[in-house]
């Protein structure tokens, strides 16, 4: 189990050293053959891991201490259980599929850079994988940097392009605030309890030795790190920024996998966050005003690829509503069926922008479901189920974490309800205006408007089966099912809660989400199924179009002030007064030494007057004893 | 014995270089003479070499002894992997006076091994300035356009510091029973703890001047700035160590309940200045002078980690000595590569680096995630475990300086952007072939970094012994 372990976080690794070593050597078909196969092996590690945690439950393996001093010890160890596994499936599975599509979705690269894409992409695996299968919060805090390094190359792939390369930096900067957050939760944990290690934090007996402000702290802590890399309001602004990386990377690392290492973190820990109920209702208003927030966003937006960032935004928060309610198991039942549909959609976007010649905006679009057949119906597939309508995935993971909000407070449900039919608008707003009634582009568009390779095709496929059918993996017992997936994580994060709502109410809740959420698309395909939308007219509309003037918010009242206070203490502080004062010192005693001079007369009696003064002086003042006097009686002795 | 001849490797290369008048000759001697001072330094990590001790100024009853522990082991390392590294990847670059230029280097290296070996403490203060003085003429000799003045206010900043440091020493010795200048003496000296402050404020003022901590910095940026880069790059590397080692050797032992006693004021002075310089850098558009403040704020941390006085803290600095080390001479090597072949150290006039030269890019993006300490680069544990010394004195220490993190970001990325990536600028597009040479340096670098990044337990190991010594009475 050792090796098997290693190796799935080794696979990717040789991957990056390979391609990123030999970028100049090997042809692109060896290149992609190889990024794609570790990848592949990777996941076939993962399933054999999978099925031996589901036969003989979670092992941790110990490879070598990273740090060993004599006053504490973070060991190398990995861990594979119940939740990790599934995490390690959906990372290694998906990535595979993304990993395949990319091979001909950049084919137009030049080969070493064609190296250097897939050299990133496999050393993201490889950080998202350790992310994962870290046995301590050092080992996870190596990968959930590394990740983040992995998004700021992908974004900034195509370097000469100065916008990437701002939105790169962006995307690392707003990730560094939280992962200050991260390493802050860390050194609390260590001082508290000495060790960083979840078989020793993430049980009852360290919870004892915590008192209630430690445990809102550190989960708090958390939370802003998991704000960070899950783009949760405040720091979310760099991820639709962040679409200007490469589609396949938007849809492996700010769609399937990264952005949700921060549910993956709050699920690991739950035992902590379960112990504060303040940081759960904090967790929970972030989460469901995200979620809305960006849902409104994305009603307005005209770029493929903006409006499904704005939703990948909406979507993690719901997860973190679903986290922040206390429903665990199903904010990562929809980390799993969103991984799916919305690397499928991403794809589908992808695969779009191909045939476009890279054209992103969708009302430059239109008609594309007869040029693009098999791109449309995966592309419907993914929104149908992102939109909640069952019996399709989405469905049955948004439905369980609604279910759970209304447990705790309606208005949760009903918010989250509001958020579910503007996610249905939006979604098929985007999906009529591209493509349902008249092509809108150049002709020369259309002459070249073409289905994507198998290459491309293929993902699609297996991903729109996927969104389809993995509801299955958790039908409630209501509707007869066993939810395997909650069964699975009991040993994470313990039974599941006894329904406190009666059937009746749950078919009911049930019924309102899906009749509301249906109506909503009908309006929208209704609305843009001939036409693209306009120019904003409405005062509200431009406010949404804008973004809500977020970015615009931040760039005056922090960045720009910061920037002034650094001037500052560049050009005033450093120059005139502390600077100055050194100068300035070094002036006075020029001048003085100018004055000074006209004491030397010349005359050794004053000389020696001032000598045996200013020993005197010193002494008495100094070091107001007569030991240095006997030093210098000594050494006159010995000379 | 060993140690003797080991420190008198430089010495000897430094005369010898006197008396050589070609390039090739010289760049081959110093360069030889420095792989042979890294060869002796991995002998010394390996095995237990004795104290070396002989009498020297027996009128002071001073002696010439030289002790060796782990940290030294660790500092002469860093020092013997700088030399030659300086020496191999500038070998190209124009010297007028090539020999006794490299001369002088060589004498330095001497004084920079002695600091780290001396047991006696006017043996200390002598290879102090033995390490001052050449750079004092190498800066004013080979320096940039402002150099007069600029080596002029820090030789003679540093030097006020070394004579506070030097009456702190003479008032020690002459309260000591046996008079002597041997560290276990001075531990002993008879003084009250009045009188204990004052000499350890004047230890301090010294080594604060050196390292240099806010507000004693406001010669470094210019000193960067205006020597020549191979100069830079020992004073950035190791010469500002001494300071920080001059606190662990001589300052915690000697007065440790004066230096319990400022740990508050120190501490927080050394986080002012972190955010301090980490705000300056991001204003900067001298690629020399972001590194000069960037190198500032992370010598500001390994201060403020030490005065914290937490175990772990301490190993963390300990460690980041070594670190910091590596991955600001790396730095260095990167933007003098760039200034000899584009002319320019304005990050303005440069950009698409990736696309002229893509190896040198990937190396300045390397180093400068490094120089953020990612995980898995050696800085991140040096960094993780100072953070947690910190954390423990005070959090709120810790957080405060936790935000240089971010901002080490900004201003490192800001710099990634503006030189690496972009369109070829003007001045990238005179660059000629690459620098082979520093190259191979800056690979053999990355992967120390990586090494020590992914497996830190050998300095650990290494620095076990002085952590010891420190913590357990």
């Amino acid at each position: 189990m050792k090796l098997i372990i290693g190796f799935i976080v080794l696979w990717p690794l040789i991957g990056f050293l390979f391609n990123g070593l030999g970028r100049h050597i090997w042809s692109k078909k060896v290149i992609a053959y190889k990024a794609t196969g570790y990848i592949v092996a990777s996941f076939i590690f993962s399933i054999l891991a999978f099925l031996n945690v589901q036969s003989s439950g979670a092992v941790t393996v110990h490879y070598f201490d990273f740090i060993n001093t004599t006053s504490f010890k973070i060991p190398f160890d990995l861990r594979v259980d119940a939740l990790s596994s599934l995490f390690l499936l959906v990372i290694t599975g998906v990535g595979s599929l993304i990993h395949l599509y990319s091979t001909a979705y950049m084919q137009e690269e030049a080969s070493h850079h064609y190296a250097r894409y897939f050299a990133y992409l496999n050393l993201f695996v490889f950080s998202m994988l350790l992310l994962v299968l870290g046995d301590n919060y050092v080992i996870m805090f190596i990968g959930w940097e590394g990740v983040g390094l992995c998004s700021y190359l992908l974004i900034g792939y195509w370097f000469t392009n100065a916008t990437y390369n701002y939105a790169a930096k962006k995307a690392f900067i707003m990730n560094r605030i939280g992962d200050l957050g991260f390493l802050l939760a860390i050194f609390w944990l260590i001082v508290k309890l000495g060790s960083v290690s979840y078989g020793t934090v993430l049980t009852a007996e360290s919870l004892a030795k915590l008192s209630t402000t430690d445990i809102t702290a550190i989960t708090l802590l958390l939370f802003v790190g998991a704000m960070g890399k899950s783009a949760q309001i405040p720091l979310y602004t760099w991820l639709p920024d962040a679409m200007a990386g490469p589609t396949p990377v938007s849809a492996l690392i700010h769609a399937a996998t990264m952005v949700t290492a921060g549910i993956y973190m709050i699920t690991r820990s739950n035992i902590l966050f379960s112990a504060s109920e303040f940081t759960q209702h904090v967790i929970a208003i972030i989460g469901i005003s995200t979620a809305l927030l960006s849902a409104t966003i994305a009603i307005k937006q005209n770029d493929i690829k903006k409006v499904l960032a704005y939703s990948t935004v909406s979507q993690l928060g719901y997860m973190f509503l679903g986290l922040g309610v206390g429903a665990y198991s199903g904010a990562v039942f929809h980390v799993i069926t969103h991984a799916f549909f919305k690397a499928l959609l991403f794809l589908g976007a992808g695969s779009v922008i191909h045939a476009m010649h890279h054209e992103q905006d969708i009302r430059k679009m239109g008609g594309l479901k007869s040029k693009l057949p098999i791109t449309h119906i995966t592309f419907l597939i993914g929104c149908i189920a992102i939109a909640g309508v069952p019996p399709f995935s989405g469905f049955f993971s948004k439905d369980e974490i609604l279910a759970a909000a209304f447990a705790k407070s309606p208005i949760y449900w009903a918010l989250g309800v509001l958020g579910a039919a503007m996610t249905a608008f939006y979604m098929f707003r985007l999906y009529a205006t591209t493509f349902l009634g008249q092509f809108r582009g150049t002709d020369e568009q259309e002459h070249h408007l073409h289905e994507s390779p198998f290459a491309m095709t293929l993902p699609l496929i297996l991903l729109a089966v996927a969104s389809a059918i993995a509801g299955a993996i958790g039908i409630p017992e209501l509707m007869g099912g066993h939810h395997w997936l909650s069964h699975q994580l009991i040993p994470i994060v313990g039974e599941p809660h006894e329904a406190s709502l009666s059937h009746s109410t749950e078919w009911a809740l049930m019924g309102i989400s899906v009749a509301i959420a249906v109506i909503a698309l009908l309006i929208a395909v209704n609305k843009y199924k001939r036409q693209a939308d306009g120019e904003p007219l409405t005062a509200l509309g431009k406010f949404l179009y804008n973004k809500w003037y977020v970015d615009e918010l931040y760039n005056n009242a922090i960045v720009q002030p910061l920037n002034k206070f650094a001037g500052f203490l560049k050009e005033v502080i450093e120059k005139n007064i502390i600077d100055g004062a050194v100068n300035g010192t070094g002036k006075v005693v020029q001048y003085s030494a100018r004055k000074i001079r006209l004491i030397q007369s010349g005359q050794v009696g004053y000389y020696i007057l001032f000598m045996v003064l200013s020993i005197i002086v010193l002494f008495l003042f100094w070091f107001n004893d007569l030991s240095i006097l006997t030093f210098f009686f000594k050494l006159t002795n010995k000379l | 014995m060993f140690l003797l001849l080991f420190l008198l490797i430089p010495i000897v290369a430094a005369l010898l270089l006197l008396f050589i008048k070609s390039n090739a000759s010289s760049n081959s001697v110093s360069i030889g003479a420095g792989i042979l001072t890294l060869i002796g330094s991995i002998y010394l990590l390996m095995v237990n070499a004795g104290d070396y001790d002989t009498s020297w100024l027996p009128v002071l009853n001073s002696r010439f002894s030289l002790h060796l522990d782990g940290l030294s082991k660790l500092l002469i390392l860093l020092t013997s992997i700088t030399f030659p590294a300086i020496f191999i990847s500038t070998k190209n670059n124009e010297i007028a006076n090539r020999n006794i230029f490299l001369s002088l280097m060589m004498f330095t290296q001497a004084g920079l091994i002695g600091v780290f070996l001396a047991s006696d403490a006017l043996l200390f203060y002598f290879f102090w300035e033995l390490a001052l003085i050449p750079v004092y003429f190498l800066c004013s000799i080979w320096g940039g356009e402002k150099r007069v003045a600029v080596t002029f206010k820090f030789f003679i900043y540093t030097f006020l510091g070394s004579l506070f440091m030097l009456i702190g020493i003479i008032y020690l010795y002459a309260n000591t029973a046996d008079h002597s200048f041997a560290i276990d003496s001075l531990k002993h000296a008879n003084i009250s703890g009045g009188q204990s402050a004052t000499v350890f404020a004047l230890f301090f003022i010294a080594f604060a001047i050196k390292m240099p901590i806010f507000p004693f910095h406001t010669w470094q940026p210019d000193a960067y700035e205006q020597s020549p880069t191979a100069v830079t790059m020992v004073l950035s590397a190791v010469m500002v160590k001494m300071g920080l080692y001059g606190v662990i050797r001589w300052l915690m032992p000697l007065f440790p309940a004066a230096f319990l006693a400022h740990s508050n004021i120190v501490v927080t002075l050394s986080v002012i200045g972190i955010l301090y310089a980490s705000f300056i850098a991001i204003r900067q558009d001298d690629v020399k002078r972001l590194i000069a403040y960037s190198s500032i704020a992370h010598i500001g941390l390994m201060n403020a980690a030490l005065f914290a006085h937490y175990q772990i803290g301490v190993q963390g600095a300990l460690v980041q000595l070594f670190s910091h080390g590596i991955n600001v001479l790396s730095l260095w090597i990167i933007a003098d590569i760039i200034e000899q072949q584009t002319g320019t150290r304005s990050m303005k006039a440069l950009g698409g680096l990736a696309k002229k030269q893509p190896t040198l890019a990937i190396l300045l993006v390397a180093f400068s995630f490094a120089n953020i300490a990612l995980p898995l680069t050696n800085a991140f544990v040096g960094e993780f475990l100072m953070f947690n010394g910190l954390f423990q004195f005070n959090p709120w220490m810790a957080a405060l300086a936790g935000v240089s993190v971010v901002l080490a970001a900004i201003y490192t990325l800001n710099m990634v952007q503006k030189v690496a990536y972009g369109e070829i600028s003007e001045a990238t597009n005179q660059m000629q072939l690459p620098n082979k040479n520093a190259q191979m340096v800056l690979i053999v670098l990355l992967v120390i970094v990586f090494f020590t990044g992914i497996y830190p337990q050998p300095l650990f190991d290494l620095t076990a012994d002085t952590l010891t010594q420190l913590f357990v009475k």
